[in-house]
């Protein structure tokens, strides 16, 4: 079994998101990258089938700048063979990625794919379920748990009233949420051994897929700024305020 | 042209988000038609032609739509989104599912999430958990949305009676089986949905301790939340996580108790109407967003808060 991860590079959880003054979108220079978590997760299941003797070869794909090299980078120095990155400037939307997704697919041939459910700069949730109507694979969203059998999945996904389980033929699409697995960290002979692991660089214009945007982003503005409240002295005051003038109690 | 809305629904009723969805839908456009897809489902379909905004019902039947598998539903879809200039459903996690497979199928660049309809091809949607807002206009032929549903008032349920026509179903989609589904039987209000969330965060410094939450949140009728802090300390597990790599909650009561306010915490609870801050670091950047804040020990405030919540007549449910 062979297992295709797609990986973003983002900006880093932890990162005070700024908005460019201009409005045209949000600051990038000089700010922490990281790879979005739950990819991190989706190399975590796919490393960790691989050690259990089910998988023979994780690819790790990212899509995006030049720096989005060190994204792969890192999901190789957590376990996965080989990586792939496909070079793009400027916004990507998850129908693009999706369809230089289906081409890394038709080239790979892997038998699994494995994502993140969702980036955490963009938050659209779209790319692995366009992906699998792309292929006509079967999908599982916000996988919590994985078990194979055979050439099956059985997949339990989160979803808003509790846990659902189903099953799916491979080849499938598989988005994983944070409560799949505890991603490791990368020790650093993993990482010196990373350095060495191959990556190979395409162009997504050599790809034949046209990922011109198909949303104009009209401005991005910061939230309406929420002001400061007050400070009560006392828990009898807090209720009293609850109840009296917010009446939310 | 019309806007086509997905029903949702568990083949006996609607799901409450359903009228939520129905609220953005018209403000897209008048003439808003809902299809439901289902086994067995007319009393949900009779439900939601009842609905005054939806102005006729197109139901789907089949024993293979029983459980709602996207692979089973995106198909009938993407053939009716013909007659539909958008098709709308609530971006939780049915329409997440389900949204992005009829998107790619209609070589449609979908908008997800949004929390305002600006025009009908311009909406208004959190990126970055939250942290900005980005005004996003749609370029494609077919719109594909999905839509907050705590950012949209439900529509009346009754007074409508629209006229409601079968749709053939589709093949089934073989390679995808349903297994089970165990939802969480619990008294307490879902965290996505709850009026009042109660969260803890490491100032609650043991999972033991995070029974002062429990005992205020039964008070108060409330979901329990954590700071990813309390998560990774092992005190609650995961689920329970507010924040950017958790859940985003807009309750009308947000009480954080020993949370110092980290920004992926703040980002997914700060559109809450009402935040409580409960610290005893004056300084906590939590104090920042809270409507009102108490400079307190936690271990004595929130056994002083229960005291004066009992001696109050009614507490809101």
């Amino acid at each position: 079994m062979k297992i295709l991860v797609a990986v973003k590079r983002v900006i880093d959880y932890n990162v005070q998101i700024r908005v460019k003054e201009d409005n045209t979108g949000v600051v990038t220079d000089n700010v922490k990258m990281s790879t979005n978590p739950p990819d991190d997760n989706a190399i975590e299941e796919a490393v960790k089938i691989k050690e259990a003797g089910k998988a023979t070869e994780v690819v790790a794909v990212s899509i995006g700048e030049e720096k989005a090299q060190e994204t792969v980078r890192k999901a190789l120095a957590v376990g996965a063979d080989r990586g792939i990155l496909v070079k793009t400037d400027g916004v990507i939307e998850p129908l693009a990625v999706s369809k230089l997704l289906q081409k890394i697919v038709e080239k790979e041939k892997p038998d699994l794919v494995f994502m993140g459910k969702q980036a955490i700069d963009d938050d659209c949730n779209q790319t692995g379920q366009m992906l699998s109507a792309l292929l006509n694979w079967p999908q599982a969203t916000f996988a919590s748990k994985i078990e194979i059998k055979d050439s099956k999945l059985e997949v339990t996904r989160e979803i808003d009233e509790g846990l659902e389980t189903i099953e799916i033929n491979v080849p499938a699409i598989v988005t994983c949420d944070l409560r799949l697995n505890e991603p490791r960290y990368a020790s650093l002979p993993n990482i010196m051994k990373a350095k060495k692991k191959p990556i190979e660089q395409l162009n997504a214009s050599d790809l034949g897929v046209d990922i011109t945007p198909r949303i104009e982003q009209v401005k991005v503005e910061e939230p309406p700024k929420r002001k400061a409240g007050i400070k009560v002295t006392s828990v009898a005051e807090l209720v009293q305020k609850l109840k009296n003038e917010a009446k939310v109690i | 042209m019309s806007v086509l809305l997905i029903a949702e629904h568990n083949n006996k009723e609607l799901r409450p988000f359903t009228l939520n969805a129905s609220t953005a839908a018209s403000q897209i456009d008048n003439d808003v038609h809902a299809v439901i897809i289902g086994h067995n489902c007319d009393e949900a379909a009779k439900a939601l032609s009842e609905l005054p905004l939806v102005k006729k019902v197109i139901q789907v039947e089949a024993a293979h739509y029983e459980n709602f598998v996207a692979e089973n539903f995106a198909p009938v879809i993407v053939k009716l989104a013909e007659n539909y200039s958008h098709v709308i459903s609530s971006a939780n996690t049915f329409g997440k599912n389900l949204m992005p497979r009829i998107a790619a199928a209609l070589d449609t660049s979908q908008i997800s999430d949004i929390i305002k309809v600006i025009a009908p091809d311009t909406f208004l949607r959190p990126i970055y958990a939250g942290n900005a807002f980005a005004t996003v206009k749609s370029k494609d032929a077919k719109k594909c949305v999905t839509i907050r549903p705590t950012s949209f008032d439900p529509c009346e349920s009754s007074g409508g009676s629209a006229p409601i026509e079968k749709a053939d179903p589709g093949e089934e989609f073989v390679k995808t089986k349903f297994i089970k589904r165990e939802e969480v039987k619990s008294d307490r209000p879902e965290l996505g949905t709850a009026r009042v969330v109660v969260s803890g965060g490491r100032g609650m410094q043991s999972g033991d301790n995070f029974k002062l939450i429990t005992s205020l949140a039964d008070k108060l009728n409330a979901a329990i939340g954590a700071s990813r802090a309390a998560v990774d300390a092992g005190y609650i597990s995961n689920d329970h996580q507010v924040g950017q790599t958790g859940k985003v909650v807009v309750p009308d009561l947000y009480i954080a108790v020993g949370i110092s306010g980290a920004i992926q915490h703040l980002a997914g609870m700060k559109e809450s109407k009402v935040i409580v801050a409960i610290n005893k670091d004056g300084e906590a950047p939590i104090f920042s967003v809270a409507d009102y804040g108490l400079e307190a020990d936690l271990f004595e405030a929130v056994p002083q808060f229960l005291e004066e919540l009992n001696k109050l007549n009614t507490i809101q449910k």
